[in-house]
């Protein structure tokens, strides 16, 4: 039926094709993937390690904390959101940071 | 309390992800707060169709193991409001799915949204079984062809009997026939099962029929929900399907093949 096809040479996917777009995504996904494959999950520790360090000088709550993560080609981003509490002026719990460090009961 | 809806079919590749991305985004476009889960843990590829892979941090084996907070997991879908991805570890296995797990997680999801969909992994092993125990809906996908409508079949056994709404004695989950990759001219041609044919054997109510289509492969390619490109036909089928759900009556539209002209043929363009 595709008689005009005949006039056609085949052609290796442009690169807006839509097939062009799933390889590229399919090689991001993949490249990261393979190169974590026999490591340990770390971003749960690294959170848990770095939540732990704040949370010697602040109070945090664990539901503030957010986690973006942007995997690109040649480089990942990852952003770390702590939402830390406002500061009541009386209390003395929540002393300027340093303070607090190095006076810590 | 938000509904819990699981997309299973027994066979694989019959379209469960790719219903469940038209589904949850269906929803969400609606205006109902969607979350869709993957269960096919070790075998992510939820994240892939609905096209949000690059901004996985934490997942929903990381949610039942409590390394991170459900919050933290949900991944907020960059083109519609109130819908959330909640992707599935790629390196654990499906016996990081414990029952307690999975419903502690299910109990959260039910009071933040309205939909909760559940993708299942093909068979009928742990993944399976824990994406339909908690539901209270399933939508089976089939394909017209002998092998997805005996799998189906077998799937609505489990559902009748291993679900937590069977074990406790409740109202059975309410089940619904999603049939995909349907080719109305090989029906016609009396190559291919036809609607009846699968309603008949399987015996239960149909909500959609999704015309095979060359959009689904061009929506996955680039990480776009089907029902998102409006112009296609499966795009369509999928809309009219989710408004049939959401109780609206809404006629078959793509179960009769369209008539082509010389030209069009000549051209050689996919109906």
């Amino acid at each position: 039926m595709r008689i005009f096809n005949f006039f056609r040479p085949a052609q290796p996917a442009k690169p807006e094709s839509s097939a062009h777009q799933a390889k590229e995504r399919l090689q991001i996904v993949m490249a990261h993937e393979r190169a974590n494959r026999d490591g340990p999950d770390f971003l749960p520790l690294l959170q848990q390690e770095l939540l732990a360090v704040i949370a010697k000088y602040v109070d945090v709550d664990q539901n503030k904390v957010e986690v973006k993560l942007d995997r690109a080609k040649d480089v990942s981003t990852l952003e770390v959101n702590i939402e830390l509490p406002s500061r009541k002026p009386e209390t003395n719990r929540r002393r300027p940071v340093l303070q607090g460090a190095t006076s810590s009961p | 309390m938000g509904q819990i809806i699981v997309m299973t079919s027994g066979k694989g590749g019959v379209g469960k992800t790719t219903s469940s991305a038209a589904f949850a985004t269906g929803f969400a476009l609606r205006g109902h707060k969607t979350v869709v889960i993957d269960f096919d843990v070790g075998l992510r590829n939820l994240d892939l169709v609905m096209g949000c892979e690059r901004r996985v941090v934490f997942d929903f084996i990381n949610v039942i193991n409590g390394e991170a907070k459900l919050g933290q997991a949900l991944v907020k879908d960059k083109r519609v409001d109130n819908l959330y991805i909640l992707p599935t570890s790629q390196t654990r296995d499906k016996d990081a799915l414990t029952k307690e797990g999975v419903e502690a997680v299910m109990e959260e999801l039910r009071k933040e949204f309205e939909f909760i969909i559940c993708d299942s992994p093909a068979g009928i092993e742990r993944g399976a079984l824990m994406a339909l125990y908690f539901a209270d809906q399933a939508i089976i996908v089939t394909n017209p062809e002998v092998s997805s409508v005996r799998d189906s079949d077998r799937i609505l056994g489990m559902l009748a009997a291993r679900s937590r709404r069977a074990e406790l004695g409740q109202a059975p989950v309410t089940e619904h026939l999603l049939l995909t990759r349907y080719d109305p001219s090989r029906v016609e041609r009396g190559e291919m099962l036809n609607v009846d044919d699968v309603l008949e054997i399987l015996a239960i109510p149909l909500l959609g029929v999704i015309p095979e289509s060359q959009a689904v492969l061009r929506a996955s390619n680039v990480g776009l929900p089907v029902i998102l490109d409006e112009t296609s036909n499966a795009g369509m089928a999928y809309a009219d399907a989710v408004a049939r759900f959401l109780g609206e009556q809404v006629e078959h539209r793509f179960v009769k093949p369209v008539k082509r002209g010389l030209f069009s043929r000549l051209l050689g363009r996919p109906a």
